[in-house]
């Protein structure tokens, strides 16, 4: 008996409306533990080289992790994985609320969905009762609406997940959605259900969880949930979530503002954490299992409407309040709103508009090709832009492509402010005085992405710290020092936070008790030790860990064209324009650093000039298969 | 999760005898239901199964004969069948849920119906 694991695979056939279920390999789960690595190994053997992402033929999988699920701290972090419609790489995402733990208690560990059903369908899951039901009536509506009808026909207890018309219209950075406010929101995982004619699926699980040691692992348990509680961020970080890192993100000149054209705003302390307690919250919300609870349910009211939303968060205020420039809370949060009805990541949404808008005021697209007259912290000028690329509507069918897509097609220059790498749009760190965050941007494996490898506090403060201590220290108060580009330093800082981070990705828990408050790692381990009732240290998960990253980078080089060091380099702005304001004026970091950060980086991780792993490096992290082709 | 795993040293939270009930989108908040030991569940039971001992209510699993009435009667709704042993299954006052809560959103009441019970 494998513990701690529900034990099965769930595949549905969508074409054939073939349901199939497989015992868990228990190689997978010794091999790959869980999440991100069922993701990565399902999607290297079973994914057809070189399919388009929105083909029948893509997966669409749901994976849980061992961990999730069970009683400890933050339990609920649900990954989805498949070929990314918005890079044609390696994708996955994932998501906290309560969906996964509900998939578990249903039986299941992972879902892999194949194929496409003939008419808009949801799938229902009630333990054994799996249903292929219609959906037509759901097709058109917003993710929030389609999830309160299922919840009021299904009932509360069960689990939802939706996609809105952005995912219907397999908008590239179309998101999915659940818990009214939960978004896997990255790589375009929603435009792939889209594709597959799914709206939604509902879970509802009644089943227990096999425990190796029920005693043991209460006990321990407890005593984590308690270490939590002791630990000065519990109640410093908790009332604001991520939001409450914005003033010192924008004081430290880190700041995205105006399509990242600089990196500093002057009204940072109109859209932060302390406003969205003043003028937007209604009740916290948390995840499962989750002590600290960083979701701020709350309502909105700006003069284009109002509404009943969760956030934002950190990302959307940047890209909102930053870089589109809405200058109140309201109004980013509406902007929140429309996204999370639409079906769309409010990152790569935010980025989309904020880079049509300087295409405007560069003169590159006219008026009439956009359809309004558009500026940057104009509310109805982002509105406007959100619903036409997720409706796909005009310019919207080439916004909805995503910024490296638009800015091809565009040209005149624009491709050196399309924010992204590998296809994927740039969250909220500028980076030209953050040298090993900028690595961390280009080197991530699913495209511009901060949660792989978040090493800000070693370019500001010279040092790996929690984000509550680093926020409670204060800004940098004057002008920052430009920051001295130290590659290997970089390289190994960046590495090091590249297997830490998506460590939580494998397990199947949100990895922000520790990254926030400093929540001691060695929990986890013991934890699995007593759950599974297999012996792991927190080492050999970050050795698994390793293995992924190179095995995620594998997926990339098979399935995009001529992928390589080519494709980890940032947007031209970032080496070639100095910033022109705020704390870091001037700073930039050069084409030849970057080259020196990617040099490093490479020969860091045992990869060869072109960013490719060698042989020889596969075979030390255990992915020798991977030559021989066993 | 640690009423199922207290009670029935099981991770299964449909299992809990308590429920938190999420009300969104409007009007954004939860609700919580708890057994506050009202008695209702002995005032039903056919059979006298459940008594009380010092303010709280409990099943004796040899008297029950797996009828659920007072599953459904409870007017919280969070009484369970445990089919595996075809009895009922309450809250009993054990406080695990109390001692974890984060947010100290659960508290035993001092004069509740007089009884020990949580709140």
């Amino acid at each position: 008996m494998m513990y701690g694991y529900a034990g099965s695979i769930l595949r549905i056939n969508l074409t054939t409306s073939t349901i199939t279920r497989e015992a868990l390999p228990e190689k997978l789960c010794d091999d790959f533990i869980g999440g991100r690595g069922f993701v990565a190994k399902t999607l290297y053997d079973e994914l057809p080289p070189g399919i388009d992402p929105l083909s029948e033929e893509n997966l669409f999988i749901i994976a849980t992790g061992p961990l999730m699920g069970h009683f400890l701290p933050a339990s609920g972090k649900t990954h989805f994985g498949s070929k990314s419609p918005a890079t044609g790489g390696y994708a996955d995402s994932n998501m906290g609320g309560h969906f996964g733990p509900e998939l578990k208690y249903a039986g299941y560990d992972m879902l892999i969905l194949t194929g496409k059903t003939p008419e808009p369908s949801y799938l229902f899951i009630e333990d054994d009762k799996i249903e292929i039901r219609p959906a037509l009536e759901y097709w058109g509506q917003g993710s929030l609406s389609v999830e309160e009808i299922l919840k009021t026909d299904l009932g509360e207890r069960f689990q939802i997940l939706t996609i809105g018309p952005a995912g219907e219209n397999l908008v590239k950075f179309a998101c999915i959605s659940h818990d009214f406010g939960r978004q896997a929101g990255r790589t375009g995982i929603g435009a792939v259900l889209g594709s597959k004619n799914i709206k939604a699926i509902a879970v509802r699980g009644t089943g227990d969880l096999p425990v190796y040691d029920v005693d043991a692992a209460l006990a321990k348990g407890k005593e984590a949930f308690k270490k939590v509680f002791e630990k000065p961020g519990f109640k410093g970080w908790t009332p604001e979530g991520t939001a409450g890192i914005t003033d010192w993100v924008n004081e430290v000149g880190a700041f995205p503002a105006k399509n990242f054209q600089t990196s500093h705003i002057n009204h940072s302390r109109k859209i932060n954490g302390e406003k969205i307690l003043e003028k937007i919250k209604i009740t916290d919300k948390g995840c499962y299992c989750c002590p600290t609870p960083c979701g701020k349910y709350g309502h909105t009211k700006t003069r284009l409407g109002s509404a009943y939303f969760e956030g934002p968060e950190f990302e959307t205020i940047s890209l909102f309040g930053g870089s589109c420039l809405l200058e109140s809370i309201e109004e980013v949060s509406y902007a929140n709103y429309l996204c999370d009805e639409l079906g769309i990541d409010t990152i790569s949404g935010a980025s989309v508009a904020a880079f049509t808008m300087e295409c405007y005021e560069k003169n590159l697209i006219t008026k009439e090709e956009i359809g309004m007259d558009i500026k940057f912290g104009d509310l109805a000028s982002i509105v406007y832009l959100l619903e036409i690329m997720s409706l796909r509507k005009d310019l919207g069918d080439l916004l909805c492509q995503g910024v490296k897509t638009a800015s091809e097609k565009i040209g005149q220059g624009s491709q050196k402010f399309a924010i992204h790498v590998k296809g994927l749009e740039w969250t909220g760190y500028e980076c030209r005085n953050a040298p090993s965050m900028m690595l961390a941007y280009m080197t991530a494996d699913i495209g511009a992405h901060h949660n792989r490898a978040w090493v800000l506090g070693h370019d500001v403060v010279g040092a790996a710290t929690n984000v509550h201590d680093l926020i409670t220290a204060g800004g940098s108060g004057e002008k920052r020092s430009r920051a001295v580009v130290d590659a290997k330093e970089s390289a190994k800082h960046v590495i090091s936070s590249q297997h830490l981070r998506p460590a939580f990705d494998l397990i199947g828990c949100c990895r922000l008790q520790m990254m926030e408050l400093g929540f001691e790692t060695e929990y986890y381990a013991q934890l699995y030790t007593l759950i599974t009732g297999k012996k792991i240290t927190w080492d050999d998960l970050i050795d698994v860990s390793e293995k992924v990253w190179h095995l995620t980078r594998m997926i990339s080089a098979r399935e995009i064209d001529n992928f390589g060091r080519r494709f980890d380099y940032p947007p031209a702005r970032f080496y070639e324009e100095p910033v022109p304001s705020g704390p870091n004026k001037g700073c930039f970091i050069s084409l030849e650093d970057i080259e020196m950060l990617l040099d490093e980086y490479y020969k860091a991780r045992g990869w060869d000039k072109n960013g490719i792993p060698t042989n020889e490096t596969l075979e030390r992290v255990g992915l020798g298969w991977l030559n021989t082709g066993d | 999760m640690i009423c199922s795993l207290s009670n029935f040293k099981k991770a299964a939270p449909s299992r809990a005898l308590l429920n938190i009930e999420g009300r969104f989108p409007e009007p954004g908040d939860y609700l919580i239901h708890v057994c506050d030991q009202c008695g209702v569940c002995a005032e039903v039971c056919p059979v006298e199964a459940i008594s009380e001992k010092n303010g709280v209510y409990i099943i004796d699993p040899d008297e029950c004969i797996g009828c659920y009435i007072c599953v459904d009667e409870c007017p919280h709704q969070v009484m369970i069948r445990l089919k595996e042993k075809n009895i009922a299954a309450k809250c009993i006052s054990c406080g695990e849920c109390v001692e974890i809560c984060p947010r100290d959103a659960l508290s035993f009441a001092e004069n509740l119906q007089d009884t020990g019970g949580v709140k």
